[in-house]
C-alpha cells in the first residue's frame, strides 16, 4: 500500500516527475519469464527463438502500459529510458496498469525485442499488446497532445486525474 | 563498417532517404557513437510518426546498430517550413518585447 500511495503523489507531483515507479508486481514479473533463458549465449540469440517470442508475448500482455528499458523505473540506466519513465510519470499512468522490463537484465530479452518490434533502440512502448514507439515518438507524442488522448482512451490513467484537471 | 560521423550520417540519410534538409549532430563528444538528427523528406508526406522512424531505422539499419544512441525528428518539408515560419514570427515578437 505504501508504495501504491508513494506512486500516486508522485504522479500526481508533475512538476518534479523524476521517479516514476512500478508497483511491486510488475518488477517482480520483470524476472520471471526470463529466468529458463539465461543459458543462452548472445549468439544463440541472433535468431529470436519461439521460447523468446512467447516470452515476449507474454511481458508485452502482462499490462495495459509496458515499457522495456535499461534500468528500472526507480533507477534508469540510460537518458533515453529516463525520459520515457518521466513522460509516462507527468501523463498520471496508473502504476496499476504498468510493467516494466529492464533488458539488462537479460541478453536475451535485449536483442530479442528489437527483432520482434522491428525497433533498433531502447525504450520501446507497448499500449495494449501495440507497439506505440521509442523514446523520440513519445515525446512528441506528449508534446502534441496525442499521448494524453490515447491514454484517456485506454483508460490507463490514475483514477480521477482527468476529472481533477477539468475542475481546475 | 567504417566509423560512423555526422558527415557519412548527413550523406546516407541524403541519399537514401530523399532528404531535402538534413542536420546530424555527434553527440558523443567524437567517439561516433551517438547521434541526434532532423530529417526533412517528402518521403514522409503521409504517414504518421511511428511509420517515418521505421522508414529512417530501415535506411539506416546498419548505421543504427553500430552506433550506442539515435534519435531522429522527421518533418515533411511543409511541415518544417510552418514551424520555420512559426519560429521566425516567435523571434520577431521576443524582439519586439525587449525593444518595447
Amino acid at each position: 500500500m505504501f508504495t501504491r500511495t508513494v506512486a500516486s503523489t508522485l504522479l500526481r507531483a508533475s512538476a518534479r516527475p523524476a521517479a516514476f515507479r512500478a508497483p511491486a508486481h510488475a518488477l517482480r514479473a520483470s524476472l520471471s519469464p526470463w529466468a529458463p533463458l539465461s543459458g543462452l549465449t548472445p549468439f544463440q540469440a541472433r535468431l529470436i527463438s519461439d521460447q523468446t517470442r512467447t516470452a515476449i508475448d507474454k511481458a508485452v500482455a502482462s499490462a495495459p502500459v509496458v515499457l522495456f528499458m535499461k534500468g528500472t523505473p526507480e533507477t534508469p540506466q540510460c537518458g533515453f529510458s529516463r525520459a520515457a519513465i518521466q513522460i509516462l510519470g507527468i501523463q498520471g499512468v496508473n502504476p496499476e496498469k504498468f510493467a516494466a522490463f529492464n533488458v539488462l537484465e537479460d541478453p536475451e530479452l535485449r536483442e530479442g525485442i528489437k527483432e520482434y518490434s522491428d525497433w533498433p533502440t531502447i525504450p520501446q512502448l507497448y499500449v495494449d499488446g501495440e507497439f506505440v514507439g521509442g523514446c523520440d515518438i513519445l515525446v512528441s507524442m506528449h508534446q502534441g497532445g496525442d499521448l494524453a488522448k490515447m491514454f484517456e482512451e485506454k483508460k490507463v490513467l490514475v483514477e480521477g486525474e482527468a476529472e481533477a484537471e477539468k475542475k481546475e | 563498417m567504417a566509423q560512423i560521423s555526422d558527415e557519412s550520417m548527413r550523406e546516407a540519410i541524403t541519399q537514401r532517404l530523399g532528404a531535402v534538409h538534413v542536420t546530424v549532430t555527434d553527440m558523443s563528444g567524437g567517439c561516433g557513437q551517438a547521434f541526434t538528427s532532423l530529417i526533412i523528406s517528402p518521403q514522409f508526406q503521409g504517414l504518421n510518426s511511428l511509420k517515418r522512424h521505421r522508414l529512417v531505422n530501415a535506411a539506416l539499419k546498419d548505421e543504427i546498430a553500430a552506433i550506442h544512441a539515435w534519435t531522429a525528428k522527421c518533418q515533411t518539408p511543409d511541415e518544417y517550413e510552418r514551424d520555420q515560419a512559426k519560429d521566425k514570427a516567435k523571434a520577431s515578437e521576443s524582439a519586439d518585447v525587449v525593444m518595447g
